[in-house]
């Protein structure tokens, strides 16, 4: 089986301007609802409590809120899921009580409500370490773009091919922050990691694709560069296309069996897939022939020596 | 033709044999037990073995079979009600003797055993049981250690009838911190009493300065002396909570330092958080002092006026006051040992102290009969408090008699301490026991996963990792064939070997490390993509099969060498930067990628060269 049966040859440089539209206008709107609707910040990153209790028979929702309210409890969120026995509770964070004090005066309520019933999680987080776990994820996604930036810039020579990979490996990231901000999806630590996993991948189909211009380029020097991308990105189309459908494969069977611990997780990933793709096809490639992008800039600039000890 | 070097057949089949060695002990799963061990922490005996073997039985319970594990006894069930009915028969049975803690014992056979393989530990989210992080305040300990020179200080130059006016401590946070001043007085010595200090402040930075009233000298703990005070006060705590973790009987319990000022606890399969945390976190300790039999407390307390050398306590039990002195016979830090049990006076704690209390005490209480000795327990704890607006935490002592009575007899290192109800002797015995806390800790970050939940995640995991792997591995049957297979047989070896990886560093599994493991399938596809659609592209070309295999790899390799290295950044980032199951996360991406490096580049081409390698002519392939 295979996707394209005779190597393809779509035009993509020719239709690039609309591509370019396509993505800035889907950058502009996930940035401005970043921006104004910011994010469902999971507890990780604000402090407080979310827990998950079952009680013996179903319970109303609004009678679990008032008992945590009359508790002492600020603006508690307290939802249904699954089952009507079954309750999701979120309180806000409260410098004043200890984990051990929230803990206490919570069981009361509950107990208060039904005393069979039972807490299935429980997570309680100071709002230190909220605040420590957003500043040191904001710090892995800052090591991880270094690290490819310098990784970029020391792989493409020219600075041409270097701010298309940069810009694609900006791109996906901010669509997934902005799909979180457009859903409001909880936004915790395992969808940072998600981010950053997408970072590293989103990274990859560039430079498959780059990969490919390097070689043309040495093999066809008097083609025009646009004839050239647009063969490397056909001859690596169905690679892309491919490998997207295998990795997608894995991540839908962790969002929709994973459970909703990894929710989150895997729908970041999947957004993350979608967005690299297309960017390694119309961003960076794209972006590297409006800045100008000739055979000289690329040729003779890699020694294929590096690679000789094959294993 | 089609050759690969014999060393790289070699390398691959000794590394697949070893990965399938260690990844071996995984395949067969866990069954409810019970750890049994002796409350003094000595072994259990092969016939204390037989004699709880032979007790459940006779009580009707049936188990799998019993061993000795560290010298621990373990008793495996095949469910869990007869491992639950079992904890509460031992429990009741030999409550004197053991403690009882439920866990899970790897199913895996006594062969593999033998050779120190174990599966995978599961994490928290995977298991249930209880995690806590807790903060350190080693602020405090640098405190203490301050008030303590500062008393070495005063002591001496009483000693040397030194005058002194005044001496104060500066604590971390102040404006010349980690100093201790004492100032003297316009007739004092002041050489004199430097000379007297070398001793009580050595090691110490001493500075003398002149005042107009006479003089002052300053002593100030250096950077390097308060970190080695920090790092003391991080390192008796975890030794302390390791104690208690262990006193409370909870099974492969973690305690671990995090970061400069923190301490983590991870705690398998316990459910009920408040007792649990409510004794971990107590800094308890007692101090032995005598009656102020001179003076009358209810005076004092009225008066508000204690008498000087006194100290004012209320008895826990009366409410009534007490009035003792200062002089400290002995304290909770030089105790040995202390166990609950029970006298003609109700329960009791009977406690051994080391030699030189035991001296003291026989001193004192030689010289002191039928005056009344006092037992004085010391709690400290954070309370956060608002103070116009700001919030401020600080370190509130409780101190209350909990017990006083008429000293009868001479006694030295081993009496007992009565007054005290069943509970409270032996939380008592516990804490002391244990050993105290060198300072105060709090809780910050606290996690509890219900066993149920737990069992949950793992089969939503595991469903996920099965389906997720399933639909690979069809899906590359179908398009490419033959080398479809070869990629599947590839991509299981790749999670045959990161299991085994996994096993070996006894890094603990959470439900994010099945997602990375998921995602290193997804991963290691691309690989094979990569190569294979490279052979296609050779073929349709009208290269030679043979030679279009080797012209895939080759070229294939060096958009397989870039991309795996920037995932690899990312993994790496978050491996250094991340904590808990962050962690567990990045440690599988990370060792993803570079088993699906070696099965997918050597283990692929290996097969491969097998299938269609030699001189042999091939007309196509299955690809």
């Amino acid at each position: 089986m295979e996707f394209f049966s005779h190597q393809t040859s779509f035009r993509f440089m020719a239709t690039r301007k609309v591509w370019y539209t396509l993505s800035a206008l889907l950058m502009i709107v996930s940035l401005a609802s970043f921006f104004t609707r910011g994010l469902n910040l999971a507890i990780d990153f604000t402090g407080g409590v979310s827990g998950e209790v079952s009680f013996p028979r179903a319970v109303n929702v609004e009678d679990v809120r008032t008992k945590l309210t009359a508790a002492g409890f600020r603006e508690p969120q307290v939802q249904n899921f699954g089952s009507s026995r079954d309750i999701a509770i979120r309180l806000p964070p409260d410098a004043k009580s200890t984990a051990t004090e929230i803990r206490t005066r919570l069981d009361t309520a509950l107990r208060a409500v039904d005393p069979g019933v039972q807490v299935t999680q429980l997570d309680v987080v100071g709002p230190q370490v909220g605040n420590e776990l957003r500043v040191s994820a904001i710090w892995a996604l800052f090591f991880t773009l270094l690290g490819i930036f310098i990784y970029i810039a020391f792989r493409f020579h020219t600075w041409r091919l270097s701010s298309g990979a940069i810009l694609a490996v900006l791109h996906d990231p901010i669509l997934v922050l902005g799909f979180f901000s457009l859903t409001q999806m909880s936004f915790d630590l395992a969808v940072v990691a998600a981010m950053l996993a997408v970072i590293g991948y989103s990274l990859n189909d560039t430079v498959v694709v780059f990969d490919r211009i390097r070689e043309r380029f040495e093999t066809n020097r008097r083609s025009p560069p646009d004839v050239v991308l647009d063969q490397s990105i056909n001859q690596t189309l169905s690679r892309t296309i491919m490998t997207k459908v295998v990795t997608s494969i894995v991540v839908v069977a962790l969002l929709f069996l994973g459970g909703p611990v990894l929710k989150g997780f895997s729908a970041a990933l999947l957004i993350g897939i979608i967005a690299g793709t297309y960017s390694s096809i119309y961003i960076s490639s794209a972006l590297a022939l409006d800045l100008g992008l000739t055979a000289e800039h690329v040729f003779p600039t890699v020694k294929k020596a590096a690679f000789d000890h094959l294993p | 033709m089609l050759e690969y070097a014999r060393w790289k057949y070699i390398l691959i089949a000794v590394v697949l044999a070893l990965a399938l060695l260690f990844a071996l002990p995984n395949v067969f799963g866990e069954d409810p037990a019970l750890q049994v061990a002796r409350k003094d922490h000595s072994p259990v005996t092969a016939d204390a073995q037989k004699e709880v073997g032979d007790f459940l039985t006779q009580r009707g319970i049936h188990f799998a079979r019993t061993y000795i594990d560290n010298g621990r006894l373990m008793v495996r069930f095949a469910n869990v009600p007869q491992q639950l009915a079992a904890r509460d028969a031992v429990n009741d049975q030999y409550a004197q003797t053991y403690i009882t803690a439920l866990s899970f014992a790897p199913r895996t056979p006594e062969a593999l055993r033998a050779l120190g393989l174990r599966p995978m530990p599961l994490g928290l989210d995977l298991r249930g049981g209880l995690y806590l992080l807790y903060q350190v305040d080693v602020n405090a300990a640098v405190q203490q250690a301050l008030e303590g020179y500062a008393q070495d200080a005063r002591r001496a130059l009483a000693a040397a009838n030194i005058p002194v006016k005044d001496v104060t401590v500066a604590g971390p946070g102040s404006d010349k911190p980690y100093t201790v001043r004492i100032v003297l007085p316009a007739d004092a010595d002041a050489g004199a009493a430097r000379t007297t200090l070398a001793t009580p402040l050595q090691g110490l930075t001493i500075a003398t300065e002149s005042l107009a009233s006479g003089s002052a000298i300053t002593a100030t703990m250096t950077a390097a002396q308060v970190r080695e005070r920090q790092d003391y006060a991080i390192q008796q705590n975890i030794t302390t909570l390791r104690n208690r973790v262990n006193e409370l009987g909870v099974s492969e319990p973690i305690v671990q330092r995090q970061g400069i000022d923190r301490i983590n606890v991870q705690l398998p399969g316990v459910q009920n958080s408040a007792e649990v945390k409510d004794i971990l976190g107590r800094v308890a300790t007692l101090e032995f002092r005598l009656e102020d039999m001179q003076n009358n407390a209810i005076e004092a307390q009225q008066t508000g006026r204690v008498p000087l050398g006194s100290k004012l306590y209320t008895h826990t039990r009366f409410g009534r006051p007490v009035l003792l002195k200062r002089e400290v016979i002995a304290t909770g830090d030089q105790l040995t040992n202390a166990t609950s049990g029970q006298s003609q006076e109700g329960p009791s704690v009977n406690v051994r102290l080391d030699a030189r209390a035991g001296e003291n005490m026989l001193r004192t209480t030689r010289a002191n009969i039928n005056r009344r000795m006092a037992v004085v327990l010391i709690e400290k704890r954070r309370e956060t408090q608002d103070v116009g607006g700001q919030k401020v935490s600080r370190e509130v002592t409780d101190e209350q008699v909990i017990n006083d009575a008429t000293i009868r007899g001479i006694f030295s290192n081993n009496f007992q301490i009565t007054g005290l109800q069943a509970g409270e002797a032996r939380e008592l015995a516990l804490l002391l026991r244990s050993g105290s806390l060198a300072t105060v800790i709090y809780p910050i970050e606290e996690r509890a996963v219900g066993p149920s939940l737990g069992r949950d995640n793992i089969d939503k995991g595991v469903t996920a990792l099965i389906v997720g792997m399933a639909g690979v591995f069809v899906f590359m049957v179908v398009y490419y064939k033959a080398f479809g297979l070869v990629a599947d047989v590839v991509l299981l070896a790749n999670v045959v070997l990161l299991t085994a990886l996994l096993s070996m560093m006894r890094a603990s599994l959470s439900l994010p490390g099945i997602a990375g493991i998921i995602l290193t399938v997804g991963i290691a596809v691309d690989a094979n993509v990569l190569i294979y659609e490279r052979i296609r592209e050779e073929l349709r070309k009208g290269v030679s099969p043979q030679a279009a295999i080797r012209a895939g790899f080759d070229k294939a390799f060096s958009a397989i060498w870039d991309s795996n290295l920037t995932a690899l950044i990312a993994g790496i980032v978050l491996w250094v930067l991340g904590t808990g199951t962050i962690r567990g996360f990045a440690i599988v991406l990370t060792l993803g990628i570079a088993t699906s490096m070696f099965t997918s580049l050597m283990g692929s081409r290996a097969l491969l060269t097998l299938m269609y390698g030699g001189r042999r002519k091939i007309a196509r392939l299955s690809i």
